[in-house]
């Protein structure tokens, strides 16, 4: 039997407000242990006041190798940003 | 894609100084060398807490005490950053946990040196972590992402390592003429073998320049060791202490510290495993590992049975 604990990826609230960011990943037999592990390890200077714990195979990740049919149409659509749209100065701040 | 374009536009986005992530195409090589040297600098980081654990219970206070135990803790968590580091490459963490007992994976040579004095407690914050942080500053730079993260969260951690090791020294070198003495004799034996913890001259060094090409170093081990020797000079002159080496003199023209021939010899005698400490320092990892294990298991055990409790109180709730 391999007794090798999972692998978790750890994401840490640095404060209330912000949103739960990733900061590395430990092993761990259960999602109990794999939260003790991160308190222990990853917030150990008041680094974050909540954590979320996800076991790393649950993670479904886009293809680098095809960031150029997921990301390019983005590029020509420069009307929706503000900046496309013209407003006289007269009118202030829109 | 043939494999020549698959390169071109690998190393252009190095170039470019774009990251590499986990997931990026890379050549095998580039993936082999990350593995062995994050893998490496882990097992230092674990190895590392042998020689300062010596010294946890005979901490002569308090406040002594609770530095060198969140010290050595800082530098458990140090390892563990960095084998998940090398885990997104794609190695098993078991596997390199093996390499590190069999003696096929290397550490930092520095700690198979043995700490005879509290006063090498002080030395190795101040000179072995200062080293370290040389490197690791670095490498906050180096072109594979996660191993770049980890560095940022690790330099972070060490500047207390560094302080509290040159506030033992400053105490020490302050203190009594037994004190004092003590002080000289832990930065005499510590001096050296800290200048060779950049490794090898850069002529002799066999995988500087591709690492460089790859931007996973952007600088040389003579060029780090250089800024250590200048940046450690006045400290040394602080605590009114000498450094151990007569050839050791400030050279105008360079605006670089002149220093000695580092004792190669040693070192390489030291790599290949014939240190003062070499074999207790692994068999104590080899001790760990093995008395470990029923952990292990039984935190395996107790999960499986959680899990399957929870679900047939699921199956008898339906
Ligand atoms: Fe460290
Ligand atoms: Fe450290």
């Amino acid at each position: 039997m391999d007794n090798t604990w999972p692998l978790w990826e750890v994401f840490i609230r640095s404060k209330n407000g912000l949103s739960h960011k990733h900061v590395g990943s430990l092993h761990a037999a259960d999602e109990d242990m794999a939260i003790e592990n991160a308190r222990d390890v990853y917030t150990r200077r008041q680094e974050g006041v909540s954590i979320w714990v996800v076991e790393s195979k649950h993670i479904s990740a886009s293809n680098p190798s095809k960031s150029e049919e997921l990301y390019d149409p983005a590029k020509n659509k420069i009307y929706r940003h503000p900046t496309f749209y013209d407003i006289p100065d007269e009118v202030g701040h829109m | 894609m043939i494999e020549k374009d698959l390169n071109q536009i690998f190393q252009d986005r190095i170039d470019a100084d774009d990251r590499i992530e986990a997931r990026d195409w890379m050549p095998e090589k580039y993936r082999q060398t990350l593995i062995r040297q994050i893998s490496q600098h882990a097992h230092s980081e674990v190895v590392g807490m042998l020689p300062e654990a010596n010294w946890i219970s005979r901490a002569p206070s308090l406040r002594r005490k609770v530095a060198l135990l969140a010290k050595v803790q800082d530098e458990a968590g140090h390892g563990l950053y960095l084998y998940s580091a090398a885990e997104t490459l794609g190695a098993k963490r078991s596997d390199l946990l093996q390499q590190l007992i069999d003696g096929t994976a290397k550490y930092s040579s520095i700690f198979n040196y043995p700490t005879l004095t509290w006063a090498d407690i002080g030395a190795i914050g101040w000179l072995v972590d200062g080293a370290a942080i040389m490197n690791q500053v670095m490498l906050c730079r180096t072109s594979y992402g996660p191993y770049a993260r980890a560095m940022v969260r690790i330099c972070k951690e060490e500047s207390f390592h560094q302080r509290q090791g040159y506030e033992i020294m400053i105490a020490l070198s302050q203190g009594s003429e037994e004190q004092k003495a003590m002080a000289q004799d832990a930065l005499n034996r510590w001096w050296w073998p800290s200048l060779m913890m950049f490794g090898p001259n850069d002529a002799e060094s066999k995988h500087t320049a591709q690492s460089m090409a790859w931007r996973i170093k952007r600088k040389t081990n003579d060029e780090l060791r250089q800024a250590f020797v200048d940046s450690s000079i006045s400290q040394i002159e602080y605590l009114g202490l000498t450094a151990p080496d007569k050839d050791l003199k400030w050279n105008e023209e360079r605006g670089h510290y002149d220093f000695g021939a580092i004792d190669w010899d040693e070192f390489w005698q030291v790599v290949k495993g014939h240190g003062p400490c070499n074999k207790e320092r692994i068999a104590a990892r080899r001790k760990a590992q093995e008395e470990g294990k029923w952990v292990q298991e039984a935190a395996m055990a107790y999960a499986a049975k959680r899990k399957q409790r929870a679900q047939d109180q699921q199956t008898r709730v339906a």
